[in-house]
Order: structure tokens, then C-alpha cells, then sequence
């Protein structure tokens, strides 16, 4: 019996020498571009009937000059993650995880949450397959924390916006706080936490799907896929941020900030961290308001508390797991994590 | 008639898979029936961990993102 192909659609019968050239093409593209923002954005506050120097003239050069180049990091790092991740699946990580010792399965949870791919709106069915699968409670929660918080996007723009070496302490340090959190956490036995359903569900045989074959082509599909997905939803939430952030650069006195989120105020770790908990917005969202907060003097520490808090805690989310958790794990969920973001807050402001 | 089953919360992804299928079965003149499974029980029990997954009468065929046109045929037709 022969099956007649079927083309869905004429943009998905792009040739592959198409994309062997294309991706190449436009990544040389986006960086001669970005080589020229600074002058670009010069260009357009000069149009301004507004003194470069002065307040509005700063917050006017903030904003031209971070949109085009936050979008385009994005752009560059979305894609490249979405081609390194289409070599991992939820599957495959449950596999590792469930056959290793259970000390070694924290870290190498939180390593596998940075990599494999899933978004928020699938955690409550990789949450039970991992779960019943036998993986520890704790290694599971180790693998949720670390995915959104040291999310690539966010180290991405973290590198392009702030600089390397805060973009290393900050993987350091969210990497350290999901191990260490999923280890607290497991050794706490809060398996009777869970919503009664998922203790007596005996989840049948894993679903065994056999392993897709990718080529080269259609790695890249998918990297192109998530630029269009990823890119086109948070877009709005960038221009916001950066909004907010060239507001701090223009207008907020060097002087306030030093008082509100200077090193000297040891209370301001704990306020950023319960500002930050309910905040909701991504990671491409709250690094600009970092780099603008960083640029006018506020402590490493207590902005780093924040953009952890704004990140890795979140409402929606929470509201997610609640079909899976009782109200006080996840009491005790937020409580742990929070409690690994005020450390690192304090320690940074103690040591710099 | 086949059926089959759509894991997945609700989520634009989902929408599209279904209408996929429909199509797809529509185009090779195969009767399905195509059901929502939208409960994160129900989902854990198939064993699907990433959406939209598909199972086609009771097997588990694919999981995670949109699936591929071809191979929706092969699902469909085996």
C-alpha cells in the first residue's frame, strides 16, 4: 500500500540547503547589527527635542538602545537553546534520573532542569511521571526550581545586559539553590503532602514512545519554532521592563537607591525577596529593571535576591501545582526557596 | 472508527494537534473520533509527561509539541 505524502502547508516545504545557508546567514546579520545599537540609538535620542544629558534624554537612550539589542540576544539565545534542547526530552531525563543514586540525583536534576525542555503548563503530568516513576521527592523538586530560575534566557540577557561575571555567580548560585533546596526539602518526608489522588495513583506502565529521529533540519525547525513561540509571546513584557528600568535610569537619584537598596540596608534583602515572590513576569522582563538597578548603585545582593524571587517563584505556577501539592508543602515549597534566595541576598551584600 | 486521545491542558498547542488529526483523517477518509483529555490524572496515567501528547486507540504515540504531518499518518493508518 503506498501513502500519498502530504504537505500541509508550502512554508514547511522549505529545501534543507534553504537552512543549511539561512541560519548562518542571519546569524551574521544579527551581529553586524548589533554592532551598530549604540550609534542607532544615538541617532534616534537625537531626533528628541531633549538634552541628551538630561533626564529624559537618559531614559529616551536607555530605551532605544536595550530594545533592539534585548531582542535580538533573545532572539539569538532562544534559538540556540531550542536546538541544544531538542537533543533532551522529559522522558529521556526521567530515565537518568530514576536509575541514580539519590545524593548524586540532586545536582544532576537541577543540571537536567536547566536542559530539558517543558514548559509551566506541563509541570503537573512531568511531576507525577516523575513521582511515579520513583524519582525522590526532593530530586523532583530540585529539577522544577531550576528550570525557570537559571532558564537560559535569563542568563542569556543576564551576560548581554549586566556582564559575564555577574551572569556566572548567578548560575552558580541559582544551580546551588535548587540542589540544595530539593535536598532540604527530601530529607523533610513530605510525601503526605501530596493531594491524596496522586499517593494511590499507581501510575500504570510508562508511556514507552519510540525515540524520534531528528536531522540536522529539523533541529534547526525547532529552534525556529521556538523563536517564533518563545520571542512572540514575551515581546511585550520586554518593552515593559525596559520601559521600567530606562524610567530608574533617567529619573531615580543615585542617592535614594543607595538608601533603599544599598549594601548598608541589611532589611533590604528580605522586602526585595517579598516584592519579588508575587511579581510575575519572565526572566527577559525583570533584567533590564536589574541592569538599570545595578547601574544606580543598588547592592548585588539584594538585586540579585529580587530578580531570583521574581523568577523562580511565581503565583501562576503555584496555582499549577496545587492540583498535585497540599497548600502546606507548597507553604513549605516557597518558604524553602525563599529562604535559599535570602542567603544568597545576604551573603553577596556581606562579601562585596 | 479510531479514537483519539489529546493530552494536554487546554493549551493553543492542543488545539492545533486536534485539528491536525481531523484533518489528516478527513483527507485519508479514516473515521475518528477525537477526544480532549485535559485532566492531569488522566494524563499521568497514559504516561504522558510532556503536551500535547497523542494516543491512538489507547496506544501512546507521540508526546511533546506539535507532530509531525507525515507521521500523524502513519499513526492514523497502522
Amino acid at each position: 500500500m503506498t501513502i500519498e505524502t502530504y504537505d500541509p502547508a508550502p512554508p514547511r516545504g522549505t529545501p534543507d540547503w534553504l537552512w543549511y545557508l539561512g541560519v548562518p546567514t542571519a546569524a551574521v546579520a544579527l551581529y553586524l547589527v548589533y554592532g551598530q545599537l549604540i550609534p542607532f540609538s544615538e541617532w534616534v535620542t537625537s531626533l528628541f527635542p531633549v538634552a541628551r544629558d538630561s533626564h529624559t534624554g537618559e531614559a529616551i537612550a536607555f530605551f532605544v538602545y536595550d530594545v533592539p539589542k534585548v531582542l535580538l540576544l533573545l532572539t539569538g539565545i532562544v534559538f540556540v537553546t531550542g536546538v541544544l534542547r531538542s537533543w533532551f526530552s522529559p522522558e529521556k531525563t526521567r530515565a537518568i534520573l530514576a536509575g541514580k543514586r539519590e545524593i548524586w540525583g540532586y545536582p544532576l536534576a537541577s543540571l537536567l532542569g536547566v536542559l530539558t525542555p517543558f514548559c509551566s503548563c506541563s509541570s503537573v503530568p512531568l511531576f507525577i511521571g516523575f513521582v511515579s516513576a520513583g524519582i525522590p521527592l526532593g530530586v523532583t523538586f530540585s529539577f522544577l526550581i531550576a528550570g525557570p530560575m537559571v532558564g537560559p534566557v535569563g542568563l542569556g540577557l543576564l551576560y548581554g545586559l549586566v556582564g559575564w561575571q555577574i551572569a556566572t555567580l548567578y548560575l552558580v548560585f541559582g544551580f546551588t539553590i535548587a540542589t540544595v533546596a530539593g535536598f532540604v526539602l527530601g530529607r523533610m518526608g513530605l510525601e503526605r503532602h501530596l493531594q491524596d489522588w496522586v499517593r494511590e495513583l499507581n501510575a500504570g506502565p510508562v508511556g514507552d514512545l519510540p525515540e524520534e529521529q531528528l536531522t540536522l533540519v529539523d533541529r534547526l525547525k525547532i529552534g525556529a519554532e521556538q523563536v517564533r513561540e518563545i520571542v512572540g509571546k514575551v515581546w511585550i513584557w520586554v518593552l515593559v521592563g525596559i520601559g521600567i528600568g530606562a524610567a530608574i535610569h533617567g529619573y531615580v537619584p543615585e542617592a535614594m537607591m543607595l538608601q533603599i537598596m544599598g549594601g548598608e540596608a541589611w532589611w533590604s534583602v528580605p522586602v526585595a525577596v517579598a516584592v519579588g515572590v508575587p511579581m510575575y513576569t519572565n526572566a527577559a522582563g525583570v533584567i533590564p529593571i536589574v541592569e538599570a538597578l545595578l547601574g544606580k548603585g543598588a547592592a548585588l545582593g539584594t538585586t540579585l535576591a529580587f530578580m531570583m524571587s521574581v523568577i523562580a517563584l511565581s503565583l501562576p505556577e503555584m496555582i499549577i501545582l496545587k492540583q498535585v501539592l497540599k497548600l502546606r508543602l507548597i507553604a513549605i515549597f516557597i518558604a524553602v526557596v525563599a529562604g535559599g534566595i535570602l542567603a544568597t541576598g545576604f551573603l553577596f551584600n556581606a562579601i562585596l | 472508527m479510531k479514537t483519539v486521545n489529546i493530552y494536554g491542558p487546554g493549551c493553543a498547542r492542543c488545539e492545533t494537534t486536534g485539528k491536525m488529526v481531523k484533518e489528516v483523517a478527513a483527507r485519508l477518509g479514516i473515521e475518528v473520533e477525537v477526544l480532549k483529555v485535559t485532566d492531569a490524572k488522566s494524563m499521568a496515567m497514559a504516561g504522558v509527561m510532556s503536551t500535547p501528547g497523542i494516543s491512538v486507540d489507547g496506544k501512546l504515540v507521540h508526546a511533546g509539541g506539535l507532530p509531525d504531518a507525515g507521521k500523524l499518518e502513519g499513526w492514523l493508518t497502522t
